[in-house]
């Protein structure tokens, strides 16, 4: 069902877990819905120098969170705020059409509004 | 990456076929290819075979030959009992009673009628999922030409009343159909005595083959046909007869039954130990279902703070094969039906594990699935935010 590379991300998450004084928290889904994601960045001169993220749903979901985090670690945030969720799923080689929906989570997951909570 | 063994506990899903079952359809693959409709000798073997078979299913569920209608498998049958009595008794009335739980195939077959002029009551189940007795009384009226209950439940294995359900239909004068796709070979079940109209049954769920099933109807209830073609099946039921899933159905139901007695207190009694291993080693667990009263082989478990997707996913690496209830399966983003109408919140639903053992499960299933679960559903809590809030509360306390 899923690409090699989406089970390479679900099997070995990067960037897998907290920042505890972290400049930015920014969080998507709701737990009826199965998908939670909550990524965490440390900024420093406009740039993401740290990004954890934690994420309850399935495969797609973990796959999409972490890839995310790959995709925008080191980037400015305009250039983050530009990572599009076809870019994440284009990334890992492709998620199933029922499953886009994780990859607009893990977009939506890094907003200019979510970077402003931390 | 190969895992080092297989352990199957998906039987609710289907089975693997019985060797035994499978060399007794092989000849009517090869040789004995003939279609039971010609004249020749080679077509009267088949035409023979099939009738042994018949009388087989017949047997195991206490009806009479004439009674048993082969299909294609349990959701034609489910489909052609409900569409099939209310197409015929419409001018006696259009209402039909169901409940929250059956399977898809009785559900969407339901839904379907309401398009056509039925009206259909969908009766809740209480928090173990049976259905109880006072609202099916109340939910009848002068309308209503069909009653259709499950007999076990497929997620959560809860076995309905069905004897009740069967008595009082009886004495209401309202059909009675059964989707008993779960029950067969699992538990007893006797037609007469449990005053059954209709009961659907598929083979691959009792070590036979896939693409395969029957329909008892009850004799003088009238049932308008589905597939309308040749005079197969009485003229009831069109096309060339699966001879080789045919032979397979009757041996597979002739094989479950007799092994029945002993599989059910043997996988039973793997069931309780793996599910009280499961419940001591895994906290924030909980059971779905009834605590009794299910069928031998189910588990149906919530673990919190996690989805099942990432469950089966984690156990398929390490060669454990099961299901879920979680919307993230379902392709349609909605959590179990079954679920839900128990009263599960999605969340808990979505962390839904049904492990359904059967024939080939051993106690070293038990002990391999005991080994590897707990330290998934750690590395999966040690990802989910809902689990890290939860240690934050948990320490503010």
């Amino acid at each position: 069902m899923y690409s090699e590379k989406v089970m390479d991300h679900f099997m070995n998450p990067r960037n897998q877990g907290e920042i505890p004084d972290a400049d930015g928290i920014g969080e998507v889904g709701n737990p009826s819905c199965g998908d939670i994601m909550r990524i965490f960045l440390t900024i420093r001169d406009n740039i993401i120098t740290d990004v954890k993220f934690q994420t309850f749903g399935c495969g797609a979901a973990v796959a999409s969170s972490s890839m995310a985090t790959e995709l925008i670690k080191g980037k400015t945030l305009e250039e983050a705020w530009d990572v599009s969720n076809r870019a994440v799923a284009e990334a890992l080689e492709g998620l199933p059409p029922i499953k886009m929906h994780c990859s607009v989570l893990a977009e939506e997951g890094f907003t200019r509004r979510s970077t402003i909570t931390g | 990456m190969t895992p080092e063994r297989i352990v199957y506990m998906d039987h609710s899903a289907t089975t693997a076929t019985d060797p035994a079952v499978v060399d007794a359809m092989i000849p009517w693959m090869t040789a004995r290819y003939g279609n039971p409709s010609s004249v020749y000798r080679l077509a009267g073997e088949s035409r023979k075979a099939v009738e042994e078979a018949r009388a087989s299913v017949a047997t195991v569920l206490g009806a009479d030959p004439g009674e048993i209608f082969f299909t294609s498998g349990g959701t034609e049958a489910d489909n052609w009992a409900i569409k099939g009595v209310a197409f015929a008794h419409q001018k006696k009335g259009t209402h039909i009673i169901t409940s929250a739980i059956e399977h898809h195939a009785v559900l969407h077959t339901c839904r379907y009628l309401e398009q056509h002029g039925f009206s259909v009551t969908i009766l809740p189940v209480d928090e173990t999922g049976k259905v109880r007795m006072e609202d099916l009384k109340a939910a009848i009226t002068d309308q209503t030409i069909l009653v259709s209950i499950m007999t076990a439940n497929n997620e959560i294995g809860t076995i309905q009343p069905v004897t009740a359900i069967g008595a009082l239909c009886r004495e209401m004068g309202i059909l009675f159909h059964t989707d008993a796709v779960q029950a067969i070979g699992t538990i007893p079940m006797d037609v007469r005595s449990m005053n059954i109209d209709l009961l659907s049954l598929s083979g691959h769920k009792f070590y036979g083959p896939k693409g395969a099933g029957a329909l008892y109807i009850r004799k003088g209830v009238r049932v308008e046909n589905l597939l309308h073609g040749g005079g197969q099946e009485k003229r009831k039921r069109a096309g060339t007869e699966n001879v080789p899933g045919i032979i397979g159905l009757g041996a597979a139901i002739g094989l479950a039954a007799e092994r029945m007695e002993e599989q059910a207190l043997r996988v039973s009694t793997l069931r309780d130990r793996l599910l009280a291993g499961i419940l001591e080693r895994i906290p924030h667990t909980r059971l779905n279902g009834h605590p009794s009263d299910r069928l031998p082989g189910n588990i149906n478990v919530s673990f919190e703070f996690i989805e099942g997707e990432s469950i089966l996913l984690l156990l398929d690496r390490v060669g454990i094969c099961a299901s879920t209830g979680s919307a993230c399966t379902s392709g349609s983003l909605e959590p179990s039906h079954v679920l839900r109408a128990i009263g599960i919140p999605a969340e808990r639903a979505h962390g839904s594990l049904r492990l359904t053992l059967g024939a080939e499960n051993t106690g070293e299933d038990v002990g391999y699935v005991l080994e590897h679960l707990p330290g998934i559903i750690s590395r999966l809590r040690e990802m989910s935010p809902l689990y890290a809030d939860f240690n934050k509360r948990s320490m503010d306390v």
